[in-house]
């Protein structure tokens, strides 16, 4: 089979899971090694690297807020929803209680699996919702699926896109088949887009699998996938288990799925804030009729003209600013 | 079903908890009993339900794509005067036809023809009834080269674009997507000793206690009982099985389930289809339950559904 375009090669990828990292001898605790080259990087490095090890490629995982950080234009944006968090409507426990679980993650400083925010890419306004692998694995429960759904009707009521970065082990098993709901939910929130005609880039980041994978994740109108990122319904482990089968090693890989035609593109995560801003440019409606109108009248130096912009409802925000130029306005959304 | 009001939040809150807890709960002994009822090796299949409600029924092979899995049946039959598509997760009743049916784990394929078939009941302005009974979807290698993530994501949107009529009805075990991929219809509901489930308490067992052992464990943490789904808002009625489960009598079984969907297309069918798929995402939309911590005040949990009275026939 032949599928190259590969950002991480696979004897990498298999260091990462067969051989322990090699140790690095005593490191200030800021630093970090590469599980795959050894290489080592300051905090402030990796920051400035996107957890990407600038000597091989090896994408680190990014949690919520540092992605949508990344992600938007000068680091900036407004978050939305962290208010909603997770209730325990099966009273679960496995080998401990689930609202433990929950108290633990949000301890670490996120509320939530999924960050949702008003931001700019490219100078384009977006409402980006991204998933944090680092809560509970990312796993997909009530709050997640409220979020996504109300982040897809913020996007379609505003007409800006939607731009969502999974990572998830799949369904949160502790909130039983509600949390299975929550695929239907996100299914929902598209359906809000599709009417609207706004479109929907989803980034995939490692892993993305199970019900995650199986809703929202994989219909996308446009989809990235970060190199070497796991993508599957089913992971290779379970595949293994359930049919004796020996996967190759690059099995549910961003690359390998690139060749099944699972997904657009796989792009590099120093990449992706500016291809994502491209991509918007391209995806971007012309101006309505009388928003041109007037634009061109106020491009014409007609201060009635800009008057006029202003009042007019229709026009998008971004668009009337184009139009009067200056500060946006004052009544709050992104920056 | 009424919708959730805003209002009384609190009130809904306490509710809510004194339903879940105390003496609603089954006993642990009566989820795993309800577990094994919904996969009793005599229980009736999709084809044992088609074959009594509607005799006049074609059986349709093939996504058009790749092959025809044998997981998933699919076709048209004449039910109660009108044309209605049936798509059904099929078990197998000996060993040998198990390994054909792949023990109603379907691939990608599967869900294919299961669309395949939507389409045509749109074409025909045909219902659509689905029967779900499935461990979950196919853990393969070739189900995952093939689309398998999604496959069922595709198949939960024709479902909820549906302009016609559909029902889907928990039979025997639905667990995980490849359950849900059938279910997202006007109404869902489930046989009496039917269970749904986001995994199965084996793989909940191997995940969570990471021991293959811990399933009856498992079970009672989920409770995936048709009772406790009606009360999360997760099934909108409860179909009635024979005295001592759909297994003892077939024709019973079957003739309690033509009751509650005959009655249920009827009354589908006299809503407009705009309202109809509106009424359709918004039960989606509601689907779940969380805190919302107002700034500087006590947690409110926004559940699932206002109290319902104990789901009977
Ligand atoms: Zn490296």
């Amino acid at each position: 089979m032949a599928r190259r375009q590969i950002h991480v090669s696979i004897d990498r990828l298999r260091g990462q899971r067969d051989e322990p990292a090699p140790r690095p001898q005593k490191l200030p605790s800021d630093d970090r090694a590469c599980p795959t080259c050894a290489s080592t990087f300051r905090a402030e490095e990796m920051r400035h690297n996107l957890n990407v090890c600038a000597a091989c490629g090896y994408h680190w995982p990014v949690g919520g807020r540092e992605r949508v950080a990344q992600l938007s234009d000068d680091g900036a944006y407004d978050e939305l929803w962290t208010e909603l968090r997770a209730a325990d409507p099966l009273r679960f426990v496995d080998i401990q209680p689930y609202p433990r679980r929950v108290e633990a993650a949000e301890a670490k400083g996120t509320t939530e699996a999924l960050v949702c925010a008003d931001a700019r890419i490219g100078g384009r306004p977006c409402v980006i919702a991204v998933m944090d692998f680092s809560f509970l694995g990312g796993s997909m429960g009530s709050v997640v699926g409220e979020k996504f759904a109300r982040a897809c009707e913020r996007a379609a009521d505003r007409g800006v896109p939607l731009v969502t970065v999974s990572a998830s082990g799949g369904a949160r098993m502790q909130e039983g088949v509600l949390a299975l709901m929550q695929m239907a939910k996100t299914i929902v929130g598209f359906e809000v887009l599709r009417d609207a005609g706004v479109p929907v880039i989803v980034v995939l980041a490692h892993p993305t699998t199970g019900g995650v994978w199986a809703s929202f994740a994989s219909v996308g109108d446009v989809t990235y996938a970060e190199p070497g990122a796991l993508i599957a319904f089913s992971g290779p482990r379970v595949i293994e288990q359930t049919t004796r089968e020996k996967l190759p090693e690059d099995f549910g890989r961003a690359e390998s799925q690139l060749s099944n035609g699972h997904v657009d593109a796989v792009v590099d995560r120093r990449e992706l804030s500016g291809r994502i801003g491209r991509l918007l440019g391209i995806l971007e409606q012309p101006p309505p009729a009388t928003a041109s109108l007037a634009m061109s009248l106020a491009q014409n130096g007609t201060e009635r003209a800009a008057r006029m912009a202003q009042a007019l409802p229709s026009i998008p925000r971004r668009l009337r600013q184009r139009v009067l130029g200056g500060e946006p306005p004052a009544d709050g959304g992104p920056r | 079903m009424k919708p959730p009001h805003m209002g009384d939040i609190g009130g809904r809150f306490r509710r809510f908890r004194s339903r879940l807890g105390g003496s609603a709960e089954p006993e642990a002994d009566d989820v795993w009993k309800a577990i094994q009822l919904a996969r009793h090796a005599e229980r009736p299949y999709p084809l044992d339900y088609i074959a009594r409600l509607m005799p006049d029924f074609e059986e349709l092979h093939g996504d058009r794509l790749q092959g025809d899995d044998h997981a998933i049946v699919a076709g048209i039959g004449r039910y109660h005067g009108r044309p209605t598509v049936v798509i059904g997760q099929q078990k197998g009743r000996d060993a040998e036809e198990r390994v054909f049916r792949n023990f109603a784990m379907s691939g990608p394929g599967g869900y294919r023809k299961a669309m395949r078939v939507m389409e045509l009941a749109e074409k025909l302005r045909a219902p659509v009834v689905t029967l779900i009974d499935t461990p979950g979807a196919f853990a393969g290698a070739q189900a995952e080269i093939n689309g398998q993530g999604g496959a069922i994501a595709q198949s939960m949107q024709t479902m909820m674009r549906l302009r016609v009529p559909s029902i889907a009805v928990i039979v025997g075990e639905g667990s995980s997507g490849g359950a849900l991929a059938l279910g997202v219809a006007d109404r869902v509901v489930m046989l009496e000793n039917s269970t749904y489930s986001v995994i199965s308490p084996e793989g909940a067992s191997a995940i969570l206690w990471r021991d293959a052992g811990k399933a009856q464990l498992a079970a009672a943490a989920f409770k995936p009982t048709a009772a406790n789904c009606y009360r999360w808002g997760v099934a909108d009625a409860v179909v009635p099985e024979p005295e001592g489960g759909a297994h003892t009598d077939h024709d019973e079984a079957a003739r309690l389930l033509d009751g509650y969907l005959s009655r249920t297309l009827r009354n589908l069918i006299a809503i407009p289809d705009a309202d109809r798929v509106r009424q359709r995402r918004d039960r989606f939309r509601r689907l779940g339950a969380y805190r919302e911590l107002p700034t500087g005040g006590t947690a409110i949990v926004v559940g699932v559904d206002d109290p319902r009275p104990a789901p009977g026939s």
